[in-house]
């Protein structure tokens, strides 16, 4: 189970022409076209590139100051703040601009218009995804190998477990994105439509307060969010110490939510900036 | 390739926006068309008239809510894989990212067509691009942007080609250059449907052509034959001395000061009857003038009926810049 296999199977379910390749090609001439936009948007370019490894730093200090307060539920600074890079990345690069380029695409009626095409609509949405989702998680790979030399964390106990989090959690917040986007009528918009998303993922998912730290029933609501379960699988994955009963219930929240999210755009989804 | 083969097909369709009852507002009220294979089929009617919905629903877009559609006898909406490969569709406006140059576009485009063999810089030429390869679509005016559209629609070869108000924001050079491509694919086999707002566009190029008042079709055929149900003119001024009482009574005469106007079905009757009896009595037409009906005339005259009225003064639109 890795990225690329996946990714691959996506794009060959939609009902296109022509088969797995031609997908692929569609696919990437979408999502070229899609990279050079985003290179010459600088706020997203912001958004996507610094502002997790700013907000990870700044949340550096805060985290140092809970003190024994982590060791006592067995955490470190580092392995609270090396997956919570992930779930910046995540929220930043994928979610929040992810909102945008939808929403933007939709207005412009490029979406529209590539509906017009050959390509499906999952490989529309897939290849207008590509570049944010390709960039987060070589992002993930750069901030996980920083902070674990900065922050001395040993290497990950579980890789598979992390990777399938990164998995879980990128999809995920690539479908709550083109979701929100059903719901935001302008770019303007969209910087607003994915705060609720964000300011919860922030409190509830253990971005910045373990969840160990909360009274036991406010964990178990905050375990159901969409974020929570990817972040307890990267961090499971990283110190190894998810046992199996909270990791098959964080994997089975993480693909809930990945279903639903993902149902939810095929319901939801609008291609046309009229209604 | 058999000749008469129908291409585009619907048979009663409707779409509705919103819910049921005062809510919601019926675009299409149950349009029957029939397209055949090398025609170009104009849809002509004011705005709002459910001249893009309709389209919409022929190019697949979107579900009609009763009714069917055939293109190249699939559903266009349900086997869109089957046939999208075969048809190329210009949307009304945009379609492409502003912050993209026009070789971007056009890279972009033909790699999501994989039938597309054509090389970029011919289908730029063809449009008259190519000098504006480097250029983001942002900087194109109206004109350049259609033209970039209609290129587009083209890559793949379409069989069928939907093109919605192909020369709107163009300038008389581009619009000439523009129903010249389109006559060219026409010649060479493409059936086209398009929608336009310049009925002289529909006149020029339409084998046969529908006129949409409130989501119906409200008449179907050549230009000339829609033209026709519409009488001709005879206009003239009458000397001072000559009263409009001494006119023959057989002509459908209407009288306003000194100006004279018959309106007929029989041109050649009315004036010959008119041209005899200035003869006989010595009488000079002044400022003479025959013509037949345009269709312009025709348009107007069906869409300015009673219930017609949509959002738009129906008067302007057939002439709209």
């Amino acid at each position: 189970m890795t990225t690329t296999n996946d990714a691959r199977t996506t794009a060959t379910t939609g009902r296109g022409s022509g088969g797995g390749r031609a997908a692929a090609t569609r696919i990437a001439a979408l999502g070229r076209a899609e990279l050079t936009l985003l290179l010459r948007n600088k706020t997203m370019l912001f958004t996507a590139l610094l502002l997790p490894a700013l907000v990870t730093f700044g949340m550096r200090g805060v985290v140092g100051q809970m003190g024994d307060g982590l060791g006592d539920v067995g955490l470190t600074v580092g392995t609270v703040l090396v997956p919570a890079s992930v779930g910046f990345v995540l929220l930043f690069a994928v979610y929040s601009n992810l909102v945008g380029t939808y929403v933007v695409r939709r207005e412009e009626l490029v979406l529209k218009r590539l509906r017009t095409g050959s390509a499906t609509d999952t490989e529309i949405l897939v290849a207008a995804a590509l570049p944010s989702v390709v960039i987060s998680v070589v992002q993930c790979a750069v901030l996980l190998a920083c902070g674990a030399l900065v922050l001395d964390l040993e290497a990950p106990r579980r890789p598979d477990l992390l990777l399938l989090g990164l998995l879980l959690g990128t999809v995920t917040m690539a479908a709550l994105a083109a979701f929100s986007a059903a719901f935001t009528s302008s770019a303007e918009a969209a910087q607003l439509t994915p705060m609720p998303l964000m300011l919860v993922s922030f409190a509830g998912s253990g971005l910045m307060i373990p969840l160990e730290l909360f009274p036991d029933r406010i964990a178990d609501i905050c375990r159901l969010l969409p974020l929570t379960g990817p972040m307890e699988l990267v961090r499971g994955g990283w110190t190894g110490s998810l046992g199996g009963a909270d990791m098959l219930k964080a994997l089975a929240v993480s693909v809930g939510w990945t279903a639903l999210s993902v149902y939810a755009v095929r319901r939801w989804f609008r291609w046309d900036p009229r209604r | 390739m058999d000749i008469g083969e129908t291409v585009i097909e619907t048979t009663g369709l409707r779409r509705r926006y919103g819910p049921e009852g005062d809510g919601g507002f019926e675009a299409v009220r149950g349009v029957d068309l029939r397209v055949a294979r090398g025609e170009l089929f104009a849809l002509l009617g004011v705005n709002g008239a459910g001249k893009t919905s309709t389209l919409e629903l022929l190019e697949g877009l979107e579900r009609p809510t009763a009714g069917t559609v055939r293109v190249l006898g699939h559903d266009p909406y349900r086997d869109r894989a089957l046939v999208r490969p075969r048809t190329g569709i210009m949307l009304q406006a945009g379609g492409f990212p502003a912050e993209l140059t026009v070789l971007e576009t056009a890279r972009m485009w033909i790699g999501t067509h994989p039938g597309a063999t054509r090389p970029l810089d011919e289908v730029l030429a063809a449009v008259g691009l190519a000098d504006r390869r480097r250029v983001r679509v942002k900087q194109l005016s109206g004109g350049e942007k259609r033209r970039l559209d209609l290129a587009m629609a083209l890559v793949g070869r379409p069989e069928v080609l939907f093109l919605d108000e192909p020369t709107t924001g163009m300038d008389a050079e581009g619009r000439q250059a523009t129903w010249e491509l389109v006559r060219e694919l026409r010649a060479a086999g493409t059936t086209v449907l398009l929608t336009t707002h310049y009925l002289e566009e529909a006149e020029q190029l339409a084998d046969r052509l529908a006129i949409m008042r409130a989501g119906r079709v409200e008449i179907t055929g050549s230009p000339a034959e829609v033209t026709a149900t519409r009488p001709a003119r005879v206009r003239f001024r009458l000397p001072d001395d000559v009263s409009p009482a001494r006119l023959p009574l057989a002509l459908p005469a209407a009288a306003e000061g000194d100006r004279i106007e018959i309106r007929t079905q029989d041109v050649q009757g009315a004036l010959t009857t008119l041209l005899l009896w200035a003869r006989d009595e010595r009488v000079e037409l002044l400022d003479l003038d025959a013509r037949s009906a345009t269709l312009e005339e025709a348009f107007l005259a069906l869409a300015r009926q009673d219930g017609g009225a949509t959002d738009e003064p129906a008067a302007t639109s057939g002439v709209a810049a």
